[in-house]
């Protein structure tokens, strides 16, 4: 049946439970939509043919409602659009609560790809290797305008918008190829801007991830942009120490926990960390981000307010760098927080 | 208003409205219509000012603290004042008084010329510091991001304003000068009514900018 | 206006508008009544519609092949924009409003013409001046951005936005002061004996748009003053790059757009209402019902932006507000629905061209109000956000609801305002292709949409083949029948046969009027004792005041 109505409808392959759940809904909405239509086009006609105009000096009757058929005609369809409200809005919701073991992805979209960057691992360019059957988490990102990852197989899209990260999941729930479109028009090539992803076996996609990280990435994965400056192929983390470096972050932030003219920056991380105001705030990527770019929002107590913002002096990757660069900086000890998803060993360096 | 029929004064009766009050009462509604769509244009900019000022609270403040606030509230006095002058313009109206109408709008209009004065005064020095908005900013006293923002909505609504006040100057200039001729009579004078009403609404928007430019 | 001769209401009434009280093109040109600005306004959005229908007309041929077919990426992109932008600022929002509205409202009220008849002649130049500005910008290349215009690219992109920009801000001020003139007229010049319960339903319906006309046309206004000067200056407060925030115009600019579509809607619903009682000779069922839904959808309307950014990053429970109030948003349109189908209970239904327009509008108004509550019911909007079930729903609602609503107003007052009717045969050929051709140009865009084909796309996959092929198919039989209608329709105006005063024994209101109706509209105050489309009764000839009646 389910696979009935999806072909029908015209719906790609449902890759995931969510997409099968998205799509159960879709059926009952589309099923009342067409008996209702029916109902009111059957009435319609059926008027049309008793009531067709038999002369010119028909008089016709004075017809007033009854209270009864206006509530109706109020009641019937706000209950129903209700009911699919109510059955929608947690679905939607589902898609912002990623499981806590979720392997996070970096998406940037730029005109006109999509690059793509493991914690610790290889980068790719529109081809996005995922395990089968664990969920994946995307922290989604441009570099230039707005754009929008959707990948019709999952019913999933989120927007891609510059200067902030916006963030989905899904659980791919078998093997297979699935198409990947912008879908926020981005000028020129908005409709090149494709993408495949690839959803692997888990112990395939984990023997490739251990290959990645062992310094065989293949040519076509990491192959850099006609046009981008060539560096040597490292990963997040040491672009995050080398931009940290330049920028001269490490002038006042240390990594080796001495307390300095900044927090430090080991095992900051999830940290509790209190605020001048005396809020607690915890230093997840979101509070990273914004501290390098509106250093004077929330500063830790103790601290003085003179760290410079960096808007516009770090390009949004270059911050997810740095961002993936302090989350690498735990000590074994760790125990300030739950240890959210795989420790990221560091690339050796060659 | 006035109780006459329209047989009283048939110059001033146009020829689709049945009687002069009818006439009257219309125009007022389209006028205050008409100030409904000015306040939901300004409204747009005081939203946009009032998320950015949330988003980027302490750069809006110390930009606000550097605004000549002195400059502000004399200008604050004078559209008051011509207000108020613009008030009494319409009492001598219903006295049919068209030259005192005359010269008190004018009084008014030379009001609005020192409250522009003063504008270009700020303006300038803005100018001179760099403070300008987007990406022209190039002053070094403020160094958050929000400060190009401020510079952006202050312009944007100061400046909208004083368009405004442009506009409004020469409608009551206009009026001001028909009415010293004797275009209206006690019976009406329902154009020098209107014209008091769009200059009212351009000191009623300074009013709400004042506070949320320079005070706050 | 004393009874007049059997003669003059059997025939073609010979001192009209169109005639008196000059001729001539500088008579038109500074006319200050009400009848032939709106005939002018006719004339100005059938020429842009024929333009923003050649603009679509590319488009689709562009769609024949997944690959360039006849134009390049950069040309396909201005395409879509300039379709968009010329469709809804040049056509949709003023078509029915200050074409049919400018004619009928003083008449519907019994008055001799609108509030402010010089800020009407104000309104009309302002369209054009918009226009040209507009086409000023096409004409050097047009903006590729989409007719919504987001940022940031709209602020970084080379092409010439400027011009469109600030053509659609003029054209926002045109709209901002015919919805002005229609509130206090309607509020001010009703004739007596004209209560608001006695109001024609068409009336109630431009008085919602009216108001939703002034509320959110300056909020509109700003906004795109605002892209206009980030594009021309850099003073960003969208940029992202200087603190800005590019969400921040998608709410500004869905502040206006949401409600705009019901600009373009109620209209369509305020022709429907008038047509349906005159071509069922029935009295409307549930007045009050289809009088305060117009208001409830201008009311609701403003509360439901939101919904255009359900992908946009904001947060959930946001959207979930947005999401419920716009479930009750469709209820109104449910209401309409049901009381213009339960009218023809019991009527006298005449199957001519208007009716048949009316019979699209109900079928196509049904399924594109039901994929708009679909859209709303957030997760299916995640797929369906920006692909071709959004661009099929909203062609369902502007083509199949508005357009044909159009239409059906063309040919219900051409014999009132021509005085001469149009070829019922050559009327129901036309209305049968329009009908077919709508539905292969725009159902297979919905299966498109399911399937996953984004919208704005120049080339795309392989497996969008055939159903591309379906909707261009549909799309060049949708055109041939709107060709065919323009042409019918202008030989009717020169040549159709004299229609009288009331060709379709209406009891709407304008048919007390000779046709066409002279300049003055009533030489005395007519006295309404009953609201219209009244058939339960013979008809009564309308009372006239004496003059200089008291308002009720």
């Amino acid at each position: 049946m389910n696979e009935l109505l999806r072909r029908i409808l015209f719906l790609p392959e449902q890759a995931s439970d969510y997409a099968r759940q998205v799509d159960a809904l879709h059926y009952f909405v589309i099923v009342t939509t067409m008996i209702g239509a029916a109902g009111v086009f059957l009435a319609a006609i059926y008027f049309f043919v008793r009531y067709r105009r038999r002369s010119e000096s028909d008089r016709t009757p004075h017809v007033e409602p009854k209270a009864i058929h206006e509530i109706l005609f109020i009641g019937g369809p706000l209950a129903l659009f209700l009911l699919w409200f109510a059955i929608g809005f947690p679905q939607y919701v589902s898609l912002s609560l990623p499981p806590d073991d979720a392997m996070d992805v970096y998406v940037q979209g730029k005109k006109w790809m999509w690059k793509f960057a493991y914690p610790g691992g290889p980068n790719a360019i529109d081809r996005l290797r995922v395990p089968a059957g664990r969920p994946v988490r995307l922290l989604i990102t441009s570099r230039d305008v707005i754009h929008s990852f959707y990948v019709p197989a999952l019913r999933i899209k989120m927007d891609a918008l510059p200067g902030r990260y916006t963030q989905t999941w899904f659980n791919a729930s078998r093997p297979g190829r699935y198409e990947i479109f912008c879908a926020e028009y981005c000028g020129l090539s908005h409709s090149s801007m494709l993408g495949e992803l690839v959803v692997m076996p888990a112990a395939d996609f984990d023997d490739w991830m251990a290959q990645q990280r062992r310094g065989l990435a293949s040519a076509q994965d990491a192959a850099p942009v006609p046009g981008e400056p060539v560096r040597p192929a490292s990963s997040v983390v040491e672009e995050g120490r080398r931009v940290a470096a330049e920028q001269g972050c490490l002038k006042c932030h240390s990594v080796d926990g001495t307390r300095h003219i900044g927090p430090t920056w080991t095992d900051l991380y999830l940290r509790d960390e209190k605020l001048a105001s005396g809020k607690l705030v915890r230093a997840d990527e979101g509070y990273l981000t914004r501290s390098m770019m509106d250093p004077a929002a929330d500063i830790v107590n103790g601290f003085q307010n003179v760290m410079p913002t960096f808007q516009g002096k770090l390009s949004p990757p270059e911050v997810a760098a740095v961002v993936e660069y302090i989350k690498s900086l735990k000590t074994p000890a760790a125990g300030s927080g739950p240890s959210e998803g795989p420790v990221y060993e560091s690339v050796p360096r060659k | 208003m006035s109780e006459t029929t329209a047989t009283a004064a048939p110059s001033f009766l146009a020829h689709h409205f049945e009687s002069l009050e009818k006439q009257t009462h219309a125009a007022r509604l389209g006028m205050w219509l008409f100030l409904a769509t000015e306040i939901l244009l300004f409204t747009a900019l005081f939203t946009a000012y009032a998320v950015y000022r949330y988003l980027f609270t302490p750069d809006f403040q110390a930009a606000s603290r550097d605004l000549a606030t002195w400059i502000g509230l004399v200008n604050t006095l004078v559209l008051v004042t011509s207000s108020f002058t613009v008030a009494m313009g319409y009492g001598r109206a219903v006295r049919g008084d068209g030259k005192g109408t005359r010269a008190l709008f004018l009084v008014s209009v030379l009001l609005a010329l020192v409250f522009l004065g003063f504008k270009v005064v700020e303006y300038s020095h803005h100018f001179h510091a760099g403070e300008l908005p987007g990406r022209l900013y190039v002053s070094t006293r403020l160094q958050g991001p929000g400060a190009p923002i401020f510079y952006a909505l202050y312009f944007l609504i100061t400046g909208l304003h004083a368009v405004h006040v442009v506009v409004g100057m020469t409608i009551l200039a206009v009026i001001g000068l028909r009415a010293g001729r004797g275009a209206y009579t006690r019976e009406y004078h329902v154009p020098v009514e209107l014209a008091g009403l769009y200059w009212h609404l351009v000191d009623l928007i300074w009013i709400f900018v004042f506070p949320l430019v320079y005070l706050i | 206006m004393n009874p007049s001769p059997a003669s003059e209401l059997q025939g073609y009434n010979p001192r009209n508008y169109l005639n008196s009280p000059a001729t001539g093109l500088k008579s038109w040109l500074t006319t200050l009544d009400h009848k032939r600005i709106g005939v002018m306004f006719l004339v100005a959005v059938t020429v842009a519609f024929a333009l923003g229908g050649f603009f679509a007309l590319l488009i689709r041929l562009e769609l024949l092949t997944p690959g360039p077919t006849i134009v390049d990426a950069m040309t396909y992109n201005r395409l879509f924009t300039l379709h968009g932008v010329v469709m809804i600022f040049l056509f949709m929002i003023p078509a029915i409003p200050s074409a049919f509205g400018n004619f009928l409202l003083p008449i519907m009220l019994g008055a001799k013409d609108v509030a402010f008849p010089r800020l009407n002649l104000l309104s009309f130049y302002l369209y054009l001046a918009g226009a040209s500005v507009a086409l000023y910008g096409m004409v050097h290349g047009g903006a590729d951005t989409g007719w919504t215009f987001y940022t940031p690219y709209s602020t970084t992109t080379t092409t010439k936005v400027v011009p469109i920009l600030l053509g659609a801000f003029i054209l926002g001020f045109s709209s901002i002061l015919t919805g002005l003139n229609f509130i206090v007229t309607t509020h001010t010049m009703r004739a007596p004996g004209m209560t608001w319960n006695r109001l024609p339903l068409f009336v109630w319906s431009i008085y919602a748009t009216a108001v939703i006309q002034i509320l959110a046309t300056p909020v509109l206004g700003m906004t795109l003053l605002l892209v206009a000067i980030e594009h021309a200056f850099g003073w960003g407060i969208f940029d992202p790059a200087r603190g800005g925030d590019p969400v921040l115009f998608q709410h500004f600019f869905w502040f206006y757009s949401h409600p705009a579509v019901y600009i373009m809607i109620l209209p369509a619903m305020a022709v429907m209402s008038e047509v349906v009682c005159a071509f069922s000779r029935k009295n409307i069922f549930g007045y009050k019902a289809v009088a305060y839904s117009s208001l409830g959808i201008a009311f609701v309307g403003f509360f439901t932006w939101g919904h255009h950014l359900f992908t946009s990053g904001q947060s959930t429970l946001t959207g979930g507000v947005f999401g419920v109030l716009s479930m009750f948003v469709g209820i109104f349109t449910a209401i309409k629905v049901f009381n213009w189908t339960a009218t023809l209970y019991r009527g006298s239904i005449s199957f001519t061209t208007p009716f048949a327009y009316f019979v699209g509008f109900l079928f196509f108004l049904v399924f594109g109000g039901m994929t708009g509550i679909a859209l709303a019911t957030m997760s299916l909007d995640v797929h369906w956000h920006d692909t071709y079930f959004v661009v099929a729903h909203f062609h369902f609602i502007m083509v199949g609801a508005t357009l044909m609503a159009f239409l059906a107003a063309l040919h219900y007052w051409l014999p009132k305002m021509t005085g001469r009717m149009y070829p019922e045969n050559w009327g129901l050929v036309a209305a049968v292709m329009v009908v077919l051709g709508f539905n292969f140009t725009f159902i297979p865009q919905f299966l498109l949409g399911n399937e996953g084909m984004p919208r704005r796309y120049f080339s795309y996959p392989e497996r969008f083949w055939a159903l591309n092929v379906a909707s261009t198919a549909g799309a060049s039989v949708l055109a041939i029948g709107l060709v065919i209608v323009l042409v019918y329709l202008l030989v009717a105006i020169r040549r159709g046969a004299v229609a009288g005063a009331n060709p379709w024994g209406s009891r709407g209101f304008e048919w007390d009027t000779p046709s066409p109706p002279p300049p003055e509209n009533y030489e005395t105050t007519p006295v309404y004792t009953h609201g219209p489309h009244e058939y339960h009764e013979d008809p009564e000839p309308p009372r006239h005041a004496a003059p200089e009646p008291k308002h009720v």
